[in-house]
């Protein structure tokens, strides 16, 4: 189907055969497969950097690259890639580089207004299973359509922030504006219409910078304005084909689709660019008060992070919105071939005695860190039985029949956790206790099941509140 | 909204204003498109370069090259089987009006190839049992989560829920065993409360649940209810049987595994007629495996468009999952309050995430959040509603 597949060997044939093993890999075959799989950068290979390997280089990179181009913005460590994308469904692959999201401010905001935003955006920050989800750029818009207002603004936020910049109006005058201030640190122009497009080219071309392309609702035009603009040598380009909302979002979703499938499955370079949306709509063209501009916009933006967004702008800062979005731009950005799953066994937290509590929990890398950090938290003296669940939480887990009373008493008994501690209770999470009895049985009732509470949250309060009543009973 | 009130009525009323306004928004729509749509066309009028034009080196073209665009041609060979649950008086039921499921050709709502066949379904759990919610959800429930009847009128009376699903974990050994002559009274009063078609859970408890299944089909016979679910470790040709003899449809559950997926739906063919069934491949909430599930299902539909006769059936998703995430219902850090509006819109993610992967019927809970998927269902197979909306200009827009 649509993913471009290259099997190691087509890859083999370009390579250097002497398995010189500088690229870290045992031999040139196994760089190969690394190759296809995009999981090491053709760079790598420093041999195939030398002039004699200039033409197959150049084949390998071709063959290599993907059909969706990588687009780069801003300059410096937070510079963001966009893009990049190989194939149409995760599975198939991977998706690369996490749809980008940008909050937008606005020359009609006081200082101390865009100050508080910037704030708010650079210290949006949220960890989640070992990553810290982020959001990524800035988008400055004019509306006052005042080129000194504009000014003004671009440069008071390029003195507060080192994050990628992009410049909106469709008039050119103003982009210029913006970009004798910071046109070096490679802002996006957003963006060339069909109206302004000789102009943008221009300013793009001259500065060097990457531009979006915006014709809404008219993929031929879109294509056509995209065609233009690589012709006359512009190749760092960024479609947004509009982001209707409402009964927009029907055509919306075509667009987006169409162009994803175009670019991969027919490989057709015109739109082989990152797609970006515009979720922000939900506040400039709907009615409502803010928290419902705010729902429907988050509600738009992870439509689109789900179909083939590659950079959205929002307005809103509302962590409550944003964190929807940014956990589904990390799940479906996650990459399939790794299980998120831990080692199983047994861990120690704090300094146990032999009548500490034993808890259990599955192995899904989400699960584990959760409750690592409850117990962690709550200082928690205890022992944790890592049951192998094939990375699925406890919930699923126990309904799916990843972990079974077998599996959770062998694991037990394998862990010796019995040599630590005089007692013999495990407490299993309370979404695990129809499994209870069952696990009894599996031990031959040398070990008896408690079930804890239903959220990992409640384990400090447990060990207070009812531990002790249990420890004593025995 | 004064920010003096009591921080709980405060969350409490946002709440049930956005509601408010997405039940509004929605009926709006419903009786008058053409209103709707012209008082939401704000058109800013085209901003022009203030003061002279730039000069244009005469290197760049006066005119755009203009080229054709076609839509990605598509050639699926698979079709999903139409599923259909509930019947009426005419079927020898009594359910108002019934609900068919399946029948697509292409991927999810990829409407510029083929038109969706039937929206997918929404339906509202209930439970027979009052059980520990979410306050987010439990402030629309309260008064009546004592008694599945009221519950289930509740849901379709004041939030137009197109279905139910009745769960009944009371069944469960582990919770109060309750008997199936008990759990199978509560599904005839279910039925007699509302006319919508109902889908039937058990406790997951494989030996109680074909027990429990039993007694439901029996009572329920010629309604079309959806069993939910029938697994691998029950003993099929003893269940099966019974639910087809009763009329039923039933939903085929696994974790997860399209081989397992593939397995069940092969036993199942034994003794079903494949328009009776339907696949439920397991839905993780959004933070907490909502990848796993949305792969698993995306795959499987691609995998029967592409003519996998063994996965051709509509597909279930138990959205309402979200609410196992604690961010959906923890009360956290003000950064990311309300969790009034957190734990809906966590709750939607799922539903849309799995809708777009594939499935045909979504068990949600918050009425917010079913509006609200409604609603983008309506938006995207009707097309035709405020298409004139104009965006754009949004970037010169204020925003108050």
């Amino acid at each position: 189907m649509p993913a471009k597949t290259i099997s190691p060997i087509e890859v083999y044939k370009f390579l250097p055969k002497t398995n010189c093993k500088e690229c870290g890999e045992p031999n040139c075959m196994a760089f190969a497969v690394k190759l296809v799989n995009r999981e090491i950068e053709l760079v790598k290979c420093t041999p195939l950097l030398k002039d004699e390997y200039k033409d197959a280089y150049k084949q390998l990179w071709e063959m290599l690259k993907p059909p969706v181009k990588e687009v780069e913005i801003g300059v410096g460590d937070k510079r963001v890639k966009i893009g990049g994308k190989y194939v149409i469904h995760r599975h198939e692959l991977t998706y690369f580089n996490p749809t980008a999201i940008a909050i937008d401010i606005s020359d009609d905001m006081s200082e101390e207004e865009i100050l508080k935003r910037i704030k708010k955006t650079q210290e949006f920050s949220f960890t989640y299973i070992g990553t810290t989800l982020k959001l990524n750029m800035l988008a400055l818009r004019s509306v006052s359509n005042d080129k000194s207002k504009f000014k003004e603004m671009v440069t008071y936020v390029a003195n507060n922030t080192d994050l990628p910049l992009i410049l909106c109006s469709f008039n050119p005058t103003i982009i210029e504006a913006g970009l004798r201030v910071i046109g070096d640190k490679k802002p996006l122009i957003y963006a060339a219409t069909l109206d302004n497009w000789r102009e943008f080219l221009e300013l793009a071309s001259i500065y060097k910078c990457p531009l979006a392309v915006f014709v809404p609702n008219d993929l031929k035009m879109l294509g056509s304005l995209t065609k233009t603009l690589m012709d006359n040598g512009l190749s760092d380009l960024v479609l947004d084909p509009g982001t209707i909302p409402k009964g927009g979002l029907s055509s919306t979703l075509n667009s987006f689709t169409a162009l994803r499938w175009k670019a991969i499955s027919e490989g057709d370079v015109v739109f082989g660019f990152p797609i970006m949306g515009t979720p922000i709509t939900a506040w400039t063209c709907m009615d409502g008060d803010v928290n419902l501009k705010a729902w429907w916009e988050a509600c738009i933006a992870n439509m689109l992070i789900i179909r083939y967004a590659d950079l959205l702008i929002m307005h809103s800062l509302d962590g409550w919105s944003l964190l929807p979005v940014t956990i589904l731009r990390q799940n479906i950005y996650n990459d399939p071939r790794k299980p998120v799953s831990v080692e199983p066994g047994l861990r120690v937290f704090g300094n146990p005695n032999e009548y500490s509590p034993v808890f259990m929990t599955t192995n899904f890398a989400l699960t584990f860190y959760t409750v690592k950090s409850d117990i962690e938290v709550g200082k928690v003296d205890c022992y944790l039985l890592v049951v192998n669940s094939e990375g699925i939480a406890v919930e699923c887990a126990v309904a799916g029949r990843k972990i079974t009373p077998e599996s959770i008493a062998e694991e037990l008994l394998k862990s010796e956790v019995d040599k630590m501690v005089k007692h013999r209770i495990l407490v299993i999470p309370g979404k695990a206790a129809r499994l209870a009895g069952a696990i009894e049985d599996a031990t031959k009732l040398r070990w008896k099941v408690v079930v804890g509470p239903m959220d990992s949250s409640e384990i400090p309060k447990f060990v207070i509140n009812e531990w002790k009543r249990i420890i004593q009973s025995v | 909204m004064k920010k003096k009130e009591v921080e709980k009525n405060f969350y409490n009323e946002i709440s049930s204003k956005l509601l408010e306004n997405l039940m509004k928004f929605g009926e709006i729509e419903l009786e008058d498109v053409v209103i709707e749509a012209e008082r939401l066309a704000i058109r800013f009028p085209q901003i022009l370069p203030s003061g002279a034009r730039r000069v244009i080196p005469a290197l760049i073209p006066k005119k755009i090259t203009e080229i054709e665009f076609t839509y990605p041609k598509m050639e699926w060979v698979g079709k999903i089987r139409e599923v259909k649950i509930g019947a009426t008086k005419s079927d020898g039921g009594t359910r108002g009006k019934s609900i068919i499921i399946g029948g697509e050709t292409t991927p999810p709502f990829y409407t510029f190839s083929q038109p969706v066949s039937h929206p997918p379904v929404i339906a509202f759990d209930i439970f027979d049992m009052k059980v520990s919610l979410p306050k987010a959800v439990r402030t629309h429930f309260e008064d009546v989560m004592e008694d599945p009847a009221e519950w289930a009128k509740r849901c379709v009376n004041k939030y137009n829920a197109e279905a139910i699903n009745l769960h009944l974990v009371s069944t469960d050994p582990l919770i109060k065993d309750s008997p199936p002559s008990e759990a199978a009274k509560t599904v005839e009063k279910v039925l007699q409360a509302v006319d919508v078609p109902i889908t039937v859970g058990g406790s997951g408890d494989a030996l109680k649940d074909m027990e429990v299944f039993k007694k439901v089909a029996e009572v329920a016979a010629g309604e079309r209810i959806m069993i939910n679910s029938l697994v691998k470790d029950m003993d099929l040709s003893k269940i099966a049987p019974i639910i087809k003899n009763y009329g039923h449809v039933v939903v085929a559950f696994t974790p997860m595994d399209l081989d397992l997926a593939r397995e069940l739906n092969r036993k199942l063919f034994e003794y079903l007629d494949k328009d009776r069934i339907v696949m439920d491949t397991n839905t993780g909430a959004l933070g907490y495996g909502l990848e796993y599930g949305f792969t698993v299902m995306e795959r499987a539909r691609l995998a029967a468009l592409k003519g996998d006769e063994e996965l051709q059936q509509p597909l279930l998703s138990g959205s309402t999952n979200a609410w196992g995430a604690r961010e959906s219902w923890l009360k956290m850090d003000p950064e990311w309050e309300p969790r009034e509006l957190r734990g809906p819109l966590w709750e939607f993610t799922t539903g849309l995430a799995m809708m777009l992967a594939g499935a045909d019927y979504i068990m949600m809970m918050h009425p917010a959040s079913i509006q609200t998927l409604k609603d983008i269902i309506n938006y995207l197979t009707s097309g035709q509603i405020t298409h004139d909306l104009d965006i754009s200009n949004w970037v010169s827009a204020k925003i108050k």
